[in-house]
């Protein structure tokens, strides 16, 4: 059993656990994630860490409630415990020091950009951030990717703080006036963002890392669920992943392939009283 | 006294209703059956059938036992040697095995070996006593082995009884591997493999669930921390047709439509949390062991047609005479001699139809089966709602990437030698992660050889010291 030590609203719909697994947090690295399940009739699902402490021996993650797990999982109090967790899974990102990077993180998809972001500043890298959210209630990590980023922009789609739009109107417009500066994008954000952001990115033949969150079971390559097509070939985003090149992923069928069990999410949502 | 030339038939559950529910299809021997199969054993001297079992049970004799009505004894026998006895009783093919080798064969039908080892272990754990294995000490070592299937139980077993303190890693929520994730519950009830777990952690293993190695522990640091490992993580890669389309959803690999059905339960979605959904027509693709479960499972799912679709003969499939039987008789339709060409979706990128060409068997290839030749412009299409990719799987290379200096084959298999031993002194591996997919008894023989190996290595490693 892992104990949730402690756990925070963010915004109304996104929460965060810390969860107590020291061995994962001994081994956890930036651009990887967990499995959780949490009791015996739920489902295995993988979730980015957001943040780890070794000494405290603790895992953080942070989750919008979607679904029906991610909703009973925002549902737990501190001192309860999940029946599963398992990590650190996945490839970490390369964290070293490219120069000028820009991080740019789409609604949860800010949570995995955290540890990234940390690291590559301490790494030495001029970082430049921008992070979008649709509203600024749903806008996380702000003060503490802050702290980290030598720019910080901030864009909602209804205007409610920073630039009315997206993401990739800034990046747009710093790639226009300083492409040359700039050695590596970093994107983690709905597919739709990752995809425009490398489209804009390719044009500038700048090297751009999305990170991928398809549909996973064991998380150990063993099932092929999570199949991704990068550069035509197929990988498995468990373990051949989660961080692929932005410009060879194919987007259209990841869309395709998470939209798999929407049914069936929405009746496992309407059965367990929960609103999808 | 003459000796029936058949086998006693082992009672099933008739094919109309079994497709309904996921139950196990046979209901085994009854004891007074057992009993007058166990008297067909002609009490070899040479004991030929042992010559065919991989983990050395001393056959004729747990078959006198049943004929004396001994099936505790029978029972004690076996587990001298085989930790895993209601598992091998079911999913063992013994044909190839035991009974291959039994001298009835020359006047008819073996003896029941597989049918009288689930007996007698069925026998046991319905007990309402069950005996404890005796507590021992394990102050012989300290072995780490990776992976909870077969071969890992198996060669933990093993090492428990010689005198090992053993922890077994598996990186699942559950123990058991390809027995819980991989063999659908009308083949092996889950309840048989907990209670077979039960038995090896009663033997003194601590099996950790949630821990994978080479990510949340390495194989380096178990190296440091045990004086031996043992690698038993399976062939846990699934292969593809490669071929057009097979990104489309309602395309699933074997392993990841029977790990949602059996391990997570997809069978009783909404309760609990997985989902699975197959349509109304399922096409598996592969007739091995893993193909006849796909299709009988989506069968029990609520398929109206389940094909197998295989570009070779019933003659070269790879399945059990038994598992093509009861597929079979559950209405399984066998498409043969025809080989996918593409996946055809519709607009949603779902899966509606399989293009295939017909074939036929030209001259035997490397394996001696007659290598299928596609007859040209001979395409046809089926409209499917599923397609089930089980055409094999291959090592998970999850461990062997990880580990520095660690000799791997062409197929990512890790090489050992005949008892386990890897390029790396105190590693050891077994099963299907060293010779690829094969079956369980092969994988259980596999750790039981590594086990002794195991016991060999750390004796004189200790000498040395």
């Amino acid at each position: 059993m892992y104990r949730i030590v402690e756990k925070k609203t963010l915004s109304e719909s996104v929460k965060l656990m810390k969860i107590h697994a020291p061995l994962i947090a001994s081994k956890a690295q930036p651009g990887q994630f967990i499995i959780l399940r949490i009791d015996e009739k739920g489902e295995r699902i993988p979730l980015t860490i957001a943040d780890y402490d070794k000494r405290e021996g603790t895992v953080t993650i942070i989750f919008l409630e979607v679904g029906k797990t991610t909703k009973q999982l925002g549902g737990l109090k501190e001192g309860d415990s999940l029946l599963n967790f398992v990590g650190p899974l996945g490839v970490p990102s390369e964290i070293k020091k490219y120069g000028n990077v820009i991080c740019i993180g789409g609604g949860v998809g800010i949570a995995p950009l955290y540890p990234i972001v940390k690291a590559l500043k301490k790494e030495g890298n001029y970082v430049i951030t921008i992070l979008g959210a649709k509203t600024e209630k749903l806008l996380i990590l702000e003060k503490e990717i802050g702290e980290y980023s030598d720019e910080l922009y901030i864009t909602t789609d209804d205007g409610s703080k920073g630039h009315k739009g997206f993401v990739t109107d800034i990046l747009k417009e710093l790639l226009e006036k300083r492409n040359k500066e700039i050695n590596m994008v970093m994107a983690i954000g709905p597919i739709i963002m990752m995809k425009k952001t490398s489209d804009l990115t390719r044009g500038y033949n700048i090297k751009t890392l999305v990170s991928l969150n398809p549909i996973m079971i064991d998380g150990t390559g063993m099932c092929g669920g999570c199949r991704v097509v990068v550069d035509n070939e197929v990988k498995f985003a468990c373990v051949d992943g989660p961080e692929f090149d932005g410009h060879k992923v194919d987007y259209e069928n990841l869309m395709l392939r998470n939209r798999r069990f929407i049914h069936e999410e929405e009746e496992a949502c309407r059965l367990k009283g929960v609103t999808p | 006294m003459s000796v029936s030339k058949t086998k006693h038939k082992m009672p099933e559950q008739d094919p109309k209703e079994r497709i309904k529910n996921f139950k196990e299809v046979p209901y085994g021997y009854s004891p007074e059956v057992a009993v007058e199969e166990a008297k067909r054993c002609l009490q070899c001297k040479d004991k030929p059938c042992m010559r065919g079992c991989p983990v050395e049970i001393d056959i004729p004799g747990f078959i006198k036992l049943i004929r004396q009505g001994e099936f505790e004894k029978a029972y004690e026998l076996i587990k001298e040697k085989n930790n895993l006895p209601a598992i091998s009783g079911r999913v063992c093919p013994y044909e190839n095995q035991c009974e291959g080798e039994c001298t009835l064969k020359k006047i008819g039908e073996p003896v029941g070996i597989g049918r009288l080892e689930r007996f007698v272990a069925d026998h046991h754990r319905n007990k309402d006593k069950k005996t404890k294995p005796k507590t021992m000490e394990h102050d012989k070592g300290r072995v780490a082995i990776v992976g909870s299937g077969p071969a890992g139980l198996t060669c933990a077993g093993d090492l428990a009884r010689m005198g090992y303190n053993v922890t077994v890693f598996e990186a699942l929520h559950e123990p058991g591997g390809v027995l819980m994730y991989g063999i659908p519950e009308f083949r092996l009830p889950k309840e048989i493999v907990r209670s077979e777990v039960e038995y090896i952690r009663n033997l003194g293993v601590d099996i950790k669930c949630d821990v994978v190695v080479g990510k949340t522990i390495t194989v380096d640091e178990l190296l440091n921390e045990y004086d031996a490992v043992f690698i038993g993580t399976g062939a846990g890669l699934p292969n593809w047709l490669d071929i057009p389309g097979e990104n489309l959803d309602g395309v699933y690999s074997a392993n990841e439509f029977l790990t949602r059905v059996n391990l997570m339960k997809a069978y009783n979605f909404p309760d609990y949390d997985t989902p699975i959904k197959i349509g109304e027509i399922v096409a598996t693709f592969g007739a091995g062991n893993v193909a006849m479960d796909c299709a009988r499972t989506a069968l029990r799912l609520g398929a109206k047609k389940s094909y197998i679709i295989y570009r070779r003969t019933e003659a070269e499939m790879p399945a059990r005479a038994e598992e093509i039987h009861h597929a079979k008789e559950e209405g399984v339709i066998f498409k043969l001699l025809a080989n996918p060409v593409r996946f055809i979706g519709d607009d949603q990128g779902h899966i509606k139809e399989v293009e295939y060409i017909k074939m036929k068997l030209g001259e035997p290839d490397e394996s001696g089966r007659r290598r299928p030749v596609p007859i040209p412009g001979s395409e046809e299409r089926i409209r499917i709602d599923t397609a089930l990719i089980a055409i094999g799987q291959s090592p998970n290379p999850l461990i062997p990437k990880t580990v520095k200096g660690l000799k791997t084959g062409k197929h990512g298999n890790i090489i050992t030698d005949e008892d386990g031993r890897t390029s790396i002194p105190g590693l050891f591996a077994g099963g299907d992660i060293a010779t690829g997919a094969a079956t369980v008894i092969l994988a259980m023989g596999a750790g039981k050889r590594a086990a002794r190996a195991i016991d060999a290595y750390i004796k004189s490693k200790k000498l040395k010291k």
